[in-house]
């Protein structure tokens, strides 16, 4: 192929731009879950999960998971994150509404994520996990297909009465307390 | 340089420890709602950067069964929070709070 030499220029190119989006990407993932964390207001933490729901989205693109990163992006950002918006409005009488955390518990939280993280990462950076990936040929939208309607047909016929049940639940658990009152 | 599997495994163990430190701190309910939804995209993380840097199949037609797990685990997550928001509804509408704390009518 006389395409190769043209394009391996190209191609180091294009693994600078993966690296440097990836850094991007995870920046923003990281950085937002913290001010979930950290933040006071519930609607500033709803707007971080938002950006953090943002950056996981980008790290999906740069997988190859374009079908998941555009789910993610309708899904997760465009409905479920909308339905905890409406339920921050509709639980707090007030927007402005703190529920300081004890120094105690602050304390102890960020004991055990510490703990944590450093035993996770340093599980990961000793185990086997310094591969690089596998580069598809283009991307394959009917393999998912295939799967989700063949060796996954039953979970994901199971999934839709699952998302019934939970439409006529939430509807009357949400709608009991009112008739009563 | 180049992006390993590491790489993104530590990103999905900073986004679950964030999670989970969201968990321990908030004391609102959706708060703790939130954690979750972090830990959960952790999970979503780990599965598809396993299955782009491991999977069996061919080149032409890798197989995709991380992806679907994570498609799944969207699914769930949407149907748990939709759950959860009329529990907490119901609490508010009962306790006129959704501070967890509060919630203990139960305790012996």
């Amino acid at each position: 192929m006389n395409f190769l030499a043209l394009t391996t220029s190209t191609a180091d190119w294009s693994a600078a731009a993966g690296v440097t989006l990836f850094y991007l990407f995870a920046a923003l993932s990281v950085v937002s879950a913290l001010s979930v964390a950290v933040s006071k207001n519930i609607v500033r933490a709803a707007v971080g999960l938002l950006m953090s729901l943002l950056g996981v989205a980008g790290l999906y693109f740069l997988l190859h998971a374009e079908f998941l990163a555009a789910v993610q992006l309708v899904v997760y950002a465009g409905g479920t994150l909308i339905l905890i918006v409406f339920g921050i409005m509709l639980t707090s009488k007030s927007p402005f509404s703190h529920y300081e955390p004890k120094t105690r518990e602050v304390v102890i939280a960020i004991g055990v994520g510490m703990v944590l993280l450093a035993a996770i990462v340093g599980a990961i950076l000793s185990g086997p996990f310094a591969v690089v990936g596998v580069e598809t040929e283009g991307y394959p939208i009917t393999q998912l297909g295939q799967a989700l309607l063949g060796d996954y047909l039953v979970p994901f016929e199971l999934a839709s009465v699952l998302l019934l049940a939970v439409m006529i639940g939430a509807a009357y658990l949400a709608k009991s307390r009112r008739r009563e009152s | 340089m180049e992006i390993y599997l590491h790489h993104y495994l530590i990103v999905a163990a900073a986004l679950f420890v964030c999670g989970l430190c969201t968990i321990l701190v908030k004391r609102n309910a959706i708060g703790i709602l939130l954690g979750v939804e972090l830990i959960l995209n952790a999970a979503n993380v780990n599965l598809v950067a396993f299955n782009h840097f491991s999977h069996g199949g061919t080149l032409a037609a890798p197989r995709l069964d991380g992806q679907i797990f994570a498609l799944f685990v969207i699914v769930l997550a949407a149907a748990e929070a939709a759950v959860a928001l009329a529990i907490f509804l119901n609490f508010y509408n009962n306790f006129s709070t959704i501070d967890v704390e509060r919630a203990n009518n139960l305790k012996g």
